[in-house]
């Protein structure tokens, strides 16, 4: 009879750690699919939006142009090495722009505005959800979602690919600058290979990705923050700080993991 | 006979294993005021969060007109919602706008109204409550009263037909809190609207209220008019509607002082019906008042605990043990003549002498003393009589001992 009930213990503790990512994701899909639908029914929230790009977009710009310099110093520097050995270091420019552009952009780009927007998005929002706030916008018949999620997502759509493309653009010239500043390539030979290497379909692919990633980063980070009052390891402030801590590994997770899927499927 | 506008039946909600509210059964009226009061903590504030359907219930139903509210269609729902309006316990101020944005912001957001004629409306409001001049303050800046009467206006830009009022006046001072229920009072006789107050300003919500309902264990244990639930001999409910709990040993170890008179009325009847006799014990704490300047501050407290509980330990069930007014316990022995009130009290003193009933270890110079004096009640006696005959026999009980 233990044994029994043991079994059945077991089974049904595993049943709950099958069902609740199930049940996890079909929240974050519903989630996202009224967050997409609200950016587009009317009044259109055009104040908002432009109040969250320059949140999320145009404060994020230094962080982008210093990551993205790095980001492209240190490719030129390792390719060049690299490339030197099989005495092809005239393709360090293509190196460089192909990494960028395919991969390191985009990916970069999203953990780089999780860690700066992300974070914030998801505290907000939680220490709405945990001082009744999104109560209150319920019961003025204010559709918090809506009000509190849309914008985000218009918003990071259009921060997203041009916070990327900017990015790529910096840490070309930052592998400039080491490759042909600091190690003597050629700089006409550098860009030409950058010019010649780089085909629209990486850049579409790039813009893909961070589209995609956009909508991975707001919708985790958000979703996180709105369902703070679920969390069952803590309350309060206590709830908030773990909402942001799950958000953000979550965000870089998936968005890792999507980068991979992503590239599996453009190639 | 009148229908309902909101009417929840059996409505029952629990929290992991924390049961809140358990068949609740609440009749709301269109243009009345419906005030429930009950213990903090014992499911006022849920109960309203169902009626505005922030919480579903885990069984019963809430009817809207006789339309039950789980049955609406989203639009429908939706329509209903407009009616209401909801002022939170906790203000749920957006914190991150100023206050003139945060009372604006439900007309911003549900009206096509111009700016200029929102704005207009929210300063009226703001002028009615008394807040103008704070509206490019966040609430972050603001004391806990503004905060108040700024969740207030904004419960009320949308002149609302159903307005739920969760502890609206809690933290304002005197003054400022019969402003607000005057105003409470005053827009429901001008508008109409209807209006469900969680209060514990008893007696003034009594004065703006057309229905009272009182909850407690999660039922609904009263529900009718103001006057109804003054006149109610239910001892439960008359203790709480004078600021107290009938909870022995709480505070202080004793009921107060309605207790006495309930007791006295209960003693005054087997009197008169059936012959038994009833003694009054008057205990005085003599200096009760220097007690806390020699001693710590709740050592008035612990004295009067202090000896409620050794009464209650000697004393039978049909005795009862009742604080009196500021420094008294009133101590009614059933079936007992005054001869043997006065060997209880022989035989208690005996037992606490030389104890530090008043924790006056640390300060044996200050001389704390209790009197004690008797009254036998007779067909004819009165509460008041017996006071005072037990007053003017009264003579020394205990006394802390001097160095």
């Amino acid at each position: 009879m233990t044994t029994l009930s043991n079994i059945k213990l077991s089974l049904s503790a595993l049943g709950r750690m099958t069902l609740s990512p199930v049940q996890e994701l079909g929240k974050i899909t519903v989630f996202f699919f009224w967050g997409m639908v609200h950016i587009v029914s009317f009044p259109l929230q055009v104040y908002k939006i432009v109040e969250q790009i320059y949140f999320i977009g145009m404060k994020s710009v230094f962080v982008i142009c210093l990551t993205g310099a790095f980001t492209g110093m240190v490719l030129g520097l390792q390719g060049y090495y690299t490339l030197v050995k099989f005495g092809s270091e005239g393709v360090l420019g293509a190196a460089v722009a192909l990494s960028l552009i395919r991969e390191m952009g985009p990916v970069l780009t999203a953990i780089m505005v999780v860690g700066r927007a992300g974070s914030a998005m998801a505290a907000e929002i939680g220490i709405m959800r945990i001082s009744e706030q999104i109560d209150a916008l319920e019961t003025m018949d204010i559709d918090p979602v809506r009000f509190l999620v849309s914008p985000r997502i218009a918003a990071a759509l259009i921060s997203f690919p041009l916070l990327t493309a900017l990015f790529d653009v910096i840490g070309i010239f930052g592998g400039y600058l080491t490759g042909s500043v600091l190690l003597g390539i050629n700089p006409g030979i550098y860009f030409s290979r950058v010019e010649s290497s780089v085909v629209m379909k990486d850049i579409s692919g790039g813009f893909t990705k961070s589209i995609v990633f956009a909508l991975v980063v707001v919708t985790v980070c958000c979703f996180k923050g709105y369902f703070t009052h679920l969390q069952t390891e803590g309350f309060g402030s206590k709830g908030v700080s773990l909402s942001t801590t799950s958000a953000v590994v979550l965000s870089c997770v998936l968005v890792l993991i999507t980068d991979y899927m992503l590239t599996s499927i453009l190639l | 006979m009148k229908t309902p506008l909101i009417q929840l039946s059996d409505i029952h909600k629990t929290f992991g294993s924390n049961k809140v509210l358990d068949g609740i059964t609440l009749s709301i009226y269109q243009g009345e005021i419906t005030t429930i009061i009950g213990k903090s903590g014992g499911g006022k504030s849920v109960l309203l969060k169902h009626i505005i359907g922030l919480l579903e219930p885990d069984s019963g139903q809430i009817l809207f007109n006789g339309q039950p509210l789980s049955g609406m269609k989203r639009p429908e729902r939706k329509t209903l919602k407009r009616k209401f309006s909801y002022m939170f316990q906790g203000n749920a101020l957006f914190d991150s706008l100023t206050v003139c944005e945060n009372v604006a912001l439900p007309l911003k957001e549900t009206t096509s109204m111009s700016d200029k004629e929102i704005r207009r409306r929210a300063d009226e409001k703001m002028a009615h409550l008394d807040i103008q001049g704070i509206e490019d303050k966040y609430p972050s800046q603001l004391s806990g009263g503004m905060k108040k009467r700024v969740a207030l206006a904004r419960a009320l830009m949308t002149d609302p037909e159903i307005i739920l009022f969760d502890e609206p006046t809690t933290g304002l001072d005197p003054i400022r809190k019969n402003a607000v229920l005057s105003m409470i009072s005053d827009y429901q006789k001008k508008f109409g609207f209807t209006g469900v107050v969680v209060s514990h300003e008893i007696p003034d919500i009594f004065n703006i209220s057309q229905r009272i309902a009182m909850l407690s264990d999660g039922i609904i244990l009263f529900e009718g008019s103001p006057d109804e639930i003054q006149r109610t001999p239910v001892p439960e409910i008359r203790n709480f509607i004078y600021g107290y709990e009938d909870r022995p040993g709480a505070h202080t170890g004793k009921g107060h002082q309605p207790c006495v008179e309930l007791c006295f009325l209960q003693e005054m009847v087997r009197l008169q019906n059936h012959h038994i006799t009833f003694s009054l014990v008057l205990f005085t704490f003599e200096n009760i008042d220097k007690l806390c300047e020699h001693a710590e501050h709740i050592a008035g407290h612990t004295v009067i605990e202090n000896l409620a509980l050794k009464i209650r330990s000697k004393i039978t069930i049909t005795d009862s043990c009742s604080r009196f007014g500021l420094n008294k316990i009133v101590l009614l022995i059933s079936n007992a003549d005054i001869s043997q009130a006065q060997a209880f009290c022989e035989s208690l003193a005996s037992e606490i002498q030389g104890e530090d009933i008043a924790g006056l270890k640390h300060n044996p110079a200050f001389c704390f003393s209790i009197s004690v004096g008797f009254a036998q009640a007779t067909q004819d006696s009165s509460l008041e009589t017996l006071l005072e005959t037990a007053e003017s026999s009264s003579k020394p009980f205990y006394a802390t001992s001097h160095t």
